[in-house]
């Protein structure tokens, strides 16, 4: 299982080389070159059978985490987060340590043991430790060194009829559609770009937008999705089950009006499930590469994930399903017709 | 110069939704211009061609605004902003959709203190009985601009999206008395400023001018109880010296000011401690562009009755003829 | 020239951001002494370089940003009392009874007062002063004052280096003063260390604002590696313990997300080869420095990061131990003496 694989390989931000070993060797076979930039973005280039323009596919690689600060004097571990994590959801989780995997848990003091005034508010990030059974600060120095990155540790699982639960779906979704993208044949030059460090301020798609310097591009994401018990559904960004996720603006970008319409209205004609991201908040590797040179043409469709960014994301494979799908019918689509890729560029009717 | 401004800020135009004020632009200015373009993020782009220094003039032509983000089963709107939109300033205002539906915009009645007021506390009545009612005219990701025409009282216009559809009208005004020159000047009207300094930056890359001039407009001191600023509406452009996006390059300041002494128009100074405009993005593009701004004095920024004086706009239309030839 | 008469002379020139021009000038004269070729850009950035061996060389930049930050005059009121505007970050609170020089059309010097104690309410006792209600005063007149100052005249702190006890420093603006000097070090060093790299040194401007001066330099040099020199918190009483380096323990190398991995451990390795000592300052994203901007130019940068440990960061009294600079200078010296081909070992994922 492709989903299984992907999301149990680690790969915090800045530390992506267990996931990009692993798509580089799948990606082989079909690429007509692969290369790996300064900043260590997979790059896979297809070669259009008659290309007149460059598609730009990108889903990043990295995952939240967190990376070893200090050591306390007892043997435990002090530790910052890598990208944006809530802290509430920190305290009794399981994560390992560095390429090793050394294991380790994320303590806290027990119910007993706590002030009433203790009981009541959150733990700050600031006061947790992670115990990796090191006795002393001698041995915990040489188990979990300074700048060590850490992940969480969770199984994929298969949940209902159409769920799975795993760490790091934000974004091996977005690596899994694209090696699937990977297996088909088009007439324009593909460019699948798994971008590294989008966690911590979108930095490889920056570099890697402005190597491939594309006509068009599209973002395959893992985005929120807060269709949950107290909240309102006018703040809903997602629903899990409503399908492909289209973003309109968020806090990086504003897609391309016509590409999105075309996605649209591509989706409503093939009959694939799709749904606006209706909250404007969040960003993504979109909105680096829409300013990269002169500016670049796109869209980003996304997976629903709720509880992101936590080691219980939870999907719904037919969401899964519908972006892949859509991705491809579009890129059939450019493949049939590059005027189409033309007409978004360069302005001029696009009509499904 | 007022019959321009009122055009111009009548347009519609939300960051990302720069269509129909770009037409209007266009139209001004097209048979003034050697060439024209829109680019892929939909800034338009005048040159004036040349031999000389390659000059870029940017003013932006996006306003603020707000997105319908969801619609309720009675057909109440719920809606994002675009832009810096102040909960204060928005309360009690009617927007206008690009199809031209108008929307009251409200809070939820049981907020109890106004200190807790929040655009995500607020929606849009457009007067609709029923979701599906509502969607004929609105659909999720449309957006709405103030309403707030142009008027003038004394020297003074009032107006939404004077925050830079004055920028806007003072470039046109340059193009159609488009002085002799060797300089190549290229003319950008910017999208999504609003956004994060968007278009400009994608702008200045194509263009890669020798040196940059935004033209915005700059919050003022002199309002009652306002904050510390010396600039006033009515004393005259203000050559901007920092806000939070960029210090304007030495050499552009100088230019700037030397060409105000030489013509005799009164010229002030603007340090602005928040906000930035499009010079900041260019600033730093492509190897970095010298660049500067010439600021428009303007009270209640992003406020649908913000003001500015049409003298400033005059003496700001004089400046850049001046410096566009040197 | 020793470190102490070095800093003192580059202290002389106000530099707060935006207006570095002439310390770049005296920055380009001291570049001369070892570099093949110096040139001041038109950010007034100051580029060096040293030549390598090989004929198709490498090119390593490695930067230290020259400004400091200041204030700029932002009104000067009926009685002659002068309101400003903050250039860079920096705590109001340690504003009150300092000594700033303004540079107008000549220095004046000022002094930033405080109402006396015995008028304030229990109330603002407590609180932290907001810099709106600190003016300067110039003990002038207004109208003496409008004749030599004007709105956009640039304010700096005022203050002499002093040397603490055998190895400590004391004074404005060594951030990142002590980054130039360390500049110098590697260069000194390199002179009579073979290198087959081209090696390009940069004093850049504008750090403390926009990163301005990285952002246009790298895109212009377009480097295979970049190396930031800047500075680092310093241990302090009561600062955090994983955010403050020991002064004297040498610099600290960065590590962490935005920093190329496989060379932050090349450096570490070089230290330990060489005994230098070093700390590690683990990053665990924008690390505050030009490391930021530099990484993402073009086609993305490996960079590392490498700190001096400074205390009471932008204060008039920021202290460094000298032998943190040396260290600095000897360790990245060593680093970018190495074979091209081991640098290519480094760079490949």
């Amino acid at each position: 299982m492709l989903l299984k694989e992907l999301t149990e390989l680690n790969g915090v931000s800045g530390n992506e080389d267990e996931v990009r070993a692993y798509i580089k060797t799948r990606a082989l076979e079909y690429a007509d070159e692969i290369k790996v930039d300064p900043l260590g973005n997979l790059i896979v280039f297809k070669k259009g059978s008659s290309p007149e323009y460059k598609v730009m596919l990108s889903a990043h690689m990295d995952e939240v985490g967190f990376i070893v600060t200090g050591h306390g004097e007892d043997g435990t571990v002090k530790f910052k987060p890598v990208g944006g994590i809530d802290e509430r959801i920190l305290l009794g989780k399981k994560v390992v340590v560095g390429q090793k995997r050394i294991p380790g848990v994320i303590g806290c003091k027990p119910v007993h043991l706590q002030t009433n005034e203790e009981k009541s508010n959150n733990v700050k990030l600031k006061s947790m430790y992670i115990d990796v059974g090191a006795e002393s600060k001698k041995d915990v120095e040489k188990l979990a060194p300074l700048g060590e990155v850490i992940a969480f540790q969770s199984k994929y699982t298969e949940m209902g009829e159409e769920c799975i639960k795993a760490k790091a779906l934000d974004d091996r979704v977005g690596c899994a559609v694209l090696m699937e993208m990977l297996k088909g044949t088009y007439s324009f030059d593909l460019y699948a770009c798994f971008t590294v460090q989008e966690e911590v301020g979108l930095r490889g798609a920056e570099v890697a937008a402005y190597g491939v310097n594309a006509d068009i591009a599209i973002v395959v994401e893992g985005t929120t999705c807060s269709d949950v018990p107290g909240v309102e559904k006018y703040e809903y960004s997602t629903e899990l089950g409503g399908g492909a996720a289209l973003t309109i603006m968020d806090r990086t970008s504003y897609a391309d009006k016509k590409l999105v319409d075309y996605i649209y209205n591509l989706a409503k004609q093939h009959n694939i499930a799709i749904q606006f991201k209706q909250t404007t908040t969040g960003g993504n590797d979109a909105g680096k590469i829409q300013l990269s040179r002169s500016g670049i043409k796109v869209a980003s469709i996304s997976v629903p994930c709720r509880y992101i960014h936590s080691p219980v994301s939870v999907m719904s494979k037919n969401d899964f399903g519908s972006v892949r799908d859509i991705v491809q019918c579009v890129l059939n689509e450019f493949s049939k017709d590059q005027k189409i890729i033309h007409n978004i560029k360069f302005g001029g009717d696009v009509n499904v | 110069m007022f019959d321009l401004v009122k055009k111009l800020t009548g347009a519609f135009g939300v960051s990302g939704n720069e269509e129909e004020i770009r037409d209007v632009i266009a139209a001004e200015i097209r048979p003034k211009v050697d060439e024209i373009k829109v680019d892929a993020l939909g800034n338009l782009i005048a040159v004036k061609k040349g031999t000389g220094k390659k000059i870029m003039l940017a003013a932006h032509m996006d306003e603020i605004g707000i997105m319908a983000t969801y619609i309720d089963d009675k057909g109440f709107i719920r809606f994002s902003n675009i832009g810096g939109i102040s909960q204060y300033y928005a309360l009690g205002q009617r927007v206008r959709f690009k199809n031209g539906t108008i929307g009251s915009v409200f809070y939820e009645e049981k907020l109890d203190d106004m200190k807790n007021l929040k655009l995500s506390k607020m929606y849009l009545d457009i007067g609709a009985k029923s979701k599906d009612e509502a969607e004929k005219k609105v659909k999720i990701g449309d957006t709405a601009c103030f309403v707030g025409e142009a008027l003038m009282q004394g020297d003074m216009l009032v107006s939404k999206a004077l925050d830079d559809r004055s920028g806007c009208a003072v470039l046109v005004k340059v193009i159609q008395n488009m002085p002799l020159t060797e300089n190549e000047v290229y003319f950008v009207f910017t999208v999504q400023e609003e956004l994060g300094l968007r278009g400009a930056k994608t702008a200045a890359y194509q263009i890669k001018p020798d040196i940059a001039i935004a033209v915005d407009v700059t919050l003022t001191g002199d309002t009652p109880e306002s904050n510390v600023m010396e600039v006033k509406c009515g004393f005259g452009p203000a050559i901007k010296i920092k806000d939070n996006s960029v210090i304007s390059h030495p050499e552009v300041k100088r230019l700037l000011e030397n060409s105000a002494k030489e013509l005799n128009i009164p010229y002030q100074f603007e340090i602005l401690e928040k906000g930035g405009t499009d010079a900041g993005a260019i600033h730093i593009t492509a190897g970095g562009v010298p660049s500067g701004a010439i600021s428009i004095p303007c009270r209640y920024v992003h406020s649908p009755v913000e003001m500015v004086n049409i003298n400033d706009l005059e003496n700001s239309v004089n400046l850049l003829m001046k410096v566009i030839v040197k | 020239m020793d470190c102490i008469s070095l800093i003192k002379q580059l202290s002389t020139y106000p530099a707060i951001s935006g207006n570095e021009k002439n310390l770049s000038q005296f920055i380009k004269q001291l570049f001369q002494e070892y570099c093949d070729t110096v040139e001041v850009d038109q950010f007034y950035n100051v580029k060096g370089i040293m030549r390598g061996e090989n004929s198709n060389a490498k090119k390593v930049m490695i930067t230290a940003h020259m400004d400091e930050i200041g204030f700029l005059v932002k009104s000067i009121d009926e009685r002659g009392f002068i309101k400003f505007a903050n250039i860079g970050g920096i705590d109001s609170r340690i504003l009150l009874a300092q000594e700033v020089v303004i540079h107008g059309k000549k220095d004046i010097i000022g002094v930033i007062g405080a109402k006396p104690p015995h008028l304030l309410t229990v109330e603002e006792v407590k609180k932290a002063v907001s810099k709106d209600e600190l003016s300067i005063d110039t003990g002038m007149k207004a109208e003496e004052v409008k004749k030599y100052i004007s709105v956009g005249d640039i304010i700096t702190l005022m203050s002499e280096p002093v040397a603490l006890n055998e190895y400590r420093l004391s004074s404005k603006s060594l951030d990142n003063k002590a980054g130039v000097v360390a500049l110098l070090g590697i260069m000194k060093e390199l002179s009579v260390l073979k290198h087959q790299s081209d090696i390009y040194f940069v004093a850049t401007t504008q750090e403390e604002t926009e990163l301005t001066g990285a952002i246009t330099t790298a895109y212009k040099i377009q480097p295979d590696i970049a190396i930031v020199v800047d500075v680092c918190h310093g241990d302090m009483p009561e600062a955090p313990k994983d955010e403050i380096y020991t002064l004297g323990k040498g610099p600290s190398v960065g590590v962490g997300p935005i920093l190329h991995s496989k060379l932050s451990k090349k450096i570490i390795d070089i230290a330990k080869e060489q005994g230098i000592p070093y700390q590690i300052d683990v990053e665990p994203g924008d690390t505050g420095t030009e490391a930021w901007a530099t990484q993402v130019s073009r086609n993305g940068i490996p960079t590392a990061l490498i700190s001096i440990p400074l205390r009471y960061m932008h204060t008039a009294v920021e202290t460094i131990d000298i032998r943190d600079i040396n260290n600095t200078a000897r360790l990245i010296a060593r680093f970018v003496a190495i074979k091209e081909e081991e640098l290519e070992g480094v760079l490949c994922f």
